[in-house]
């Protein structure tokens, strides 16, 4: 993962606001949308362009699930957690990938290929249990199906 | 596009768009809806288009895709208008099918059709379909007729003549009066009286008013707020501009959660049109009003959904709650006078403009009115969206829309209101869907999540996985949610894993009432809901755990074992391979016999043991019997007895 | 300003707009309990420790006193039979959290609390009752530490762990820390310190109120007479007086 922000590529982002007040949250969303993770140059260049306390971009960075201060996995697997998926058995399928992966929620495999994490409820509940790849929504999962899926994703 | 610079333009402008469409011609509509879309039917709607043209039929026949339609267990959809005929779970592959012969011949393919699992009666037109049949879609059932990113289709359904009306026939304070006197309630959850927070912002000191539309929805299990923002995203545009006309906002905002990113896309291109029209931007309509509208992206936070959190989010600061003594219509974003309000309740506002508040207050009960959308959910048939009138009992919805519990096993509970809310019994499932009798039940409407759960679902495993989510939603500022949450939280995982204690249960309220008075904001305040009603109705499993140790639905790994019942064992080596811990001993022809000491839970082998065999049972609070010793387990072929 | 009447465990009293049921109540004597609140920061209501009840119409709601506006006529019980119940089980979720904290033993102690009946007993010296990141924010306006995280898991720290160079080792947020969890000031200077030559400024040569020289007492501040002096004019923590008055323009 590099970690060579070029600060030019950050103001682009700042500057699609054009002095908007209130937006460090949607300029942090758009930083880890391009990078897929929030690394520290970025967060301190934001924090001088947008005069806001360093310690308070790093507070919000922090706060937000789908802000990483970590460097993120080539692929981001999201199993749904919600409770029309818990009560489909949800959790079993959770177990499945990490014990596939030999990671943790949360966590990214040695490789950096995959980054698991818990979600909870993308809106797809009569599809339950689902888990989201890179975008792509795999429903009506069963614990078996859990480890051909994963060995689509290269 | 010039823009729309009066009321009778937009008339005349609506007149000759329907003058140019042939609504004799067929289209067929294809939903898109996210959950559609998980089922690849932008497949279905591509194979369409490339069908049509193979068979040269682009002046004859049109497509179009539309928001979600609300029977998501049966996606991906087709209807074909002006007919009405319905396709349920339509493939790529029936395609060529459809065309050649609904399309080119006018006859039904009977196998698409939508077949009641009970009578095998099949529906052709979506009318008939029992889900749909019992339902009253006034918000809802515009999705899908509509293509979200075209706003002609908006606008030929009668789109955007609410706005007309409120800009030039009624003043601002009569606006209010109306959605006052039609007993709209914040569909949100809190259920508030929309009229009567109108007014009071109205009211506040200040000209510089803001309007925000609530689109975080971070109830699990719930997703109507997406559908109708994916879908018919121009009516809370509608309902936004009125509501700030009344208040006297010239500036809006829609926060919308980041894991809806087809929302996002499709709310900001009914902007941009909505903007290329006049109905957004400067002199509306040649109203002299001014409006505009930002969007804004949640990053994973469902406590940002609070509002004065929400508020404190649009700021760019942490969304956090703050004390709200002081209320956020006088004093919210920037501390500026400030109405938020979900993103359902804006739906409903152009239909009360258009059709009187009298007509809205006599839709459901005394207390509320009109119609609510549900997502029903959970072990239930026909999962989907459904907007019934308020009033309407549960059962009508579990069993006649919903279809009931899917392989006849028996209902238990269900979930309303989502972690704020409650689970209500079997017993008192002819309860109306109505904001003060949910409560009294100590549940709430909530958003609309209805979660509905069977005798497999286990109580106390729910209100743990309640308040395992609200720990991790919590903000953390005070101590009650904070704290109080957390050891809840131990309490019930401890309960689950065997280790209650007596007096748990006792702790468990003190503790629930505690977070319940004293929490900053209303995730700490409801975060007791969960607890308190599953002791109130389901007292006994609680007991069960704590006192026998066992899990009445047998869900708690700790408390259940696995074993094959040796009668029924076949002996088809089925759950021995699929075993990812071997703990299955056996061969064929020898009774298979599972290793306690292995097995690690993971209920594979009940998955997988054949339906007509059923060997694998779970025990919950019993000592799992010994294993036949191994000369017994061998499975002799019965000979038939030769008669002498 | 707008003169109100309200009443405090049946003493009736006189306030004006924009008090907190708290400031009231202080001023008349009334004792409420508190741990979030500091006069030299605005009030968070995080801690929930101030909690009072407020009556009327047979009704009765549990508010924070110190960030509750009064409002005309309002009958306010400081230390009703709910009230107590809340604050003793407050206190057994601190405790809980902070079992070797000399203040949260002390006030558990007062309601009745000696060991907590909860089943998971952390170890912090934290209450997370943001008073430091406040008083970094608000008076010394640099924000060197604050929040991290949410939930459970939240804690107090500079980004990064890293101690940067805004933090001038004022000793603000050790000063306002209601359970001394806040070494950071000891930890500035111990960075300071290893810092050589010219660099090695205080926190009054930091803040422009001292020209630049060297530093005779070895960072030990109690021995500098440039504080004792400030402390003493101005009657309360040196910096944040001084912070203050260079806000004033004095």
């Amino acid at each position: 993962m590099v970690s060579q922000i070029d600060p030019a590529a950050i103001d682009t982002i700042i500057d699609r606001y054009q002095d908007e007040e209130g937006i460090l949250i949607q300029v942090l969303l758009d930083v880890q949308h391009e990078y897929s993770w929030l690394p520290q140059e970025a967060l301190k260049r934001i924090s001088d362009r947008l005069g806001i306390a360093f310690s308070e971009v790093y507070r919000v960075a922090s706060f937000y699930k789908a802000m990483s201060l970590t460097p993120r996995g080539y692929h981001l697997i999201r199993v749904c957690l919600g409770t029309a998926c818990h009560v489909r058995g949800a959790p079993r399928i959770l177990d499945k990938v990490e014990q596939a992966l030999k990671i943790k929620a949360g966590e990214t495999t040695q490789d950096m290929k995959f980054t698991v994490e818990r979600v909870n409820c993308l809106g797809c509940c009569a599809l339950g249990p689902v888990m989201v790849i890179d975008g792509e929504a795999h429903g009506n999962l069963v614990p078996a199906k859990v480890e051909e899926i994963l060995t689509e994703y290269d | 596009m010039a823009r729309l610079q009066s009321s009778a333009e937009l008339k005349d402008f609506r007149e000759a768009i329907l003058k140019k469409r042939d609504i004799e011609r067929p289209c067929i509509t294809v939903c898109s809806g996210t959950g559609c879309r998980a089922y690849a039917s932008e497949m279905v709607s591509t194979a369409f288009e490339e069908e049509i043209k193979k068979q040269a039929l682009e002046n004859t026949v049109d497509i179009k895709t539309t928001g979600c339609h609300g029977f998501c267990e049966k996606g991906p959809l087709v209807v074909i208008l002006p007919g009405e005929i319905c396709y349920v779970q339509v493939k790529p592959t029936d395609v060529a099918q459809i065309i050649s012969q609904t399309i080119m011949e006018g006859k039904i393919v009977d196998d698409l059709l939508y077949a009641d699992p009970v009578t095998g009666e099949k529906a052709v037109h979506e009318s008939e379909i029992p889900f749909y049949k019992h339902q009253t879609r006034l918000v809802f059932g515009n999705n899908s007729k509509i293509d979200p990113t075209n706003i002609d289709d908006y606008i030929i359904l009668g789109g955007y003549s609410a706005l007309s009306k409120a800009l030039f026939q009624i003043a601002p304070k009569e606006i209010i009066e109306e959605v006052k006197n039609s007993g709209l309630r914040g569909r949100g959850g809190g259920g508030f009286p929309t009229g009567r927070k109108w007014e009071e912002c109205r009211h506040a000191p200040g000209d510089i008013k803001y309007v925000i539309v609530n689109a975080d929805e971070g109830d699990p299990g719930a997703y109507m707020d997406r559908s109708l923002l994916e879908g018919n995203p121009h009516s809370v545009l509608e309902g936004l501009i009125i509501g700030a006309y009344a208040i006297g906002s010239h500036v809006g905002y829609i926060y919308v959660r980041e894991e809806y990113p087809l929302a996002v896309e499709n709310v900001s291109i009914a902007i941009n049109q909505a903007e290329e029209y006049g109905f957004l931007g400067k002199d509306i309509l040649g109203s002299g009003f001014d409006f505009t509208i930002k969007v804004h992206r949640g990053a994973g936070a469902f406590v940002s959904g609070e509002s004065s959190a929400l508020m404190t989010a649009l700021e760019g600061r942490v969304g956090e709650p703050r004390p709200k003594y002081i209320h956020t219509v006088i004093s919210g974003i920037w501390d500026k006078p400030s109405t938020l309000n979900n993103v359902e309740t804006w739906a409903n506002v152009p239909l009360i403009i258009n059709n009187g508040a009298e007509w809205y207050a006599s839709i459901g009960t005394e207390r509320s009115k009109g119609t609510k959308i549900f997502s029903l959910v959970g072990k239930v048939n026909n999962t989907g969206l459904v907007e019934v009138p308020m009033g309407t009992s549960l059962r009508d919805i579990i069993y006649n829309i919903g279809g009931g519990i899917p392989e006849g096993k028996k209902f238990k509970a269900v979930q309303t209101g989502g972690p704020s809310g409650g689970c209500i019994p079997e017993s008192l499932i002819d309860s109306p869907v109505d904001f003060d009798e949910l409560s009294a039940l100590g549940s709430m409407m909530g958003s609309g999540g209805m979660i509905v759960m069977d005798e497999d679902t286990c109580m106390v495993d729910t209100a743990r996985y309640f308040l395992d989510f609200l720990a991790d939603e919590s903000c953390g500022k005070c101590t009650p949610c904070r704290e109080g949450i957390d050891q809840m939280l131990t309490i019930l995982t401890h309960i689950t894993e065997g280790e209650g204690q007596d007096g748990d249960i006792e702790l468990l309220e003190e503790i629930a009432e505690v977070t319940r008075d004293a929490s900053l904001c209303a995730l700490g305040q409801t975060a007791a809901n969960p607890v308190l009603s599953t002791i109130r109705y389901f007292r006994d499993e609680y007991e069960a755990h704590i006192a026998e140790k066992r899990c009445p639905a047998r869900v708690c790994k700790a408390l259940i074992s696995y074993y094959i019942q040796p009668n029924r064992c076949k002996a088809c080596l089925i759950c021995l391979k699929n075993c990812p811990s071997g703990a299955i001993a056996g061969g064929k022809k020898q009774i298979h016999v599972i290793d306690q000491g292995k097995c690690i839970k993971c209920g594979i082998c009940f998955d997988v043991c054949p339906k007509r065999f059923s060997a694998v049972e779970k025990i919950s609070g019993r000592p799992v019997p010994l294993p036949p010793p191994i000369e017994a387990r061998a499975i002799r072929e019965r000979k038939p007895r030769r008669k002498r | 300003m707008k003169g109100i009447t309200l009443k405090i465990d049946g003493r009736e009293l006189k306030a004006h707009e924009g008090m907190t049921i708290l400031e009231v109540a202080q001023e008349a004597g009334i004792k409420i309990p508190t741990l979030c609140y500091h006069k030299a920061v605005s009030p968070s209501g995080s801690c929930r420790l101030c909690t009072v009840e407020l009556v009327g119409n047979g009704k009765s709601r549990l508010v924070t006193a110190c960030t509750y506006p009064v409002e005309q006529g309002i009958v306010v019980k400081t230390n009703s039979a709910k009230v107590k119940k809340t604050r003793k089980m407050l206190l057994e979720l601190l405790l809980a959290r902070c079992p070797n904290v000399t203040i949260i033993q002390q006030l558990a102690r007062d309601y009745g609390v000696e060991k907590p009946r909860l089943k998971k007993i952390k170890d912090e010296d934290c209450i997370l009752c943001g008073l430091c990141t406040q008083v970094c924010q608000e008076r010394m306006g640099v924000s060197a530490i604050n929040f991290v995280g949410r939930g459970v898991n939240r804690t107090v720290d500079f980004p990064f762990e890293r101690i940067w160079d805004v933090c001038v080792a004022c000793g603000a947020c050790t000063y306002v820390c209601p359970t001394g969890h806040i070494q950071n000031e000891a930890r500035k200077v111990a960075q300071l310190k290893r810092q050589l030559g010219i660099q090695r400024k205080c926190r009054y040569m930091l803040m422009g109120a001292v020209s630049n020289k060297l530093c005779p007492n070895n960072y030990e501040c109690w021995r500098c007479e440039y504080e004792q002096r400030t402390e003493y004019r101005l009657g309360e923590h040196p910096v944040l007086a001084l912070k203050l008055a260079q806000r004033q323009g004095r």
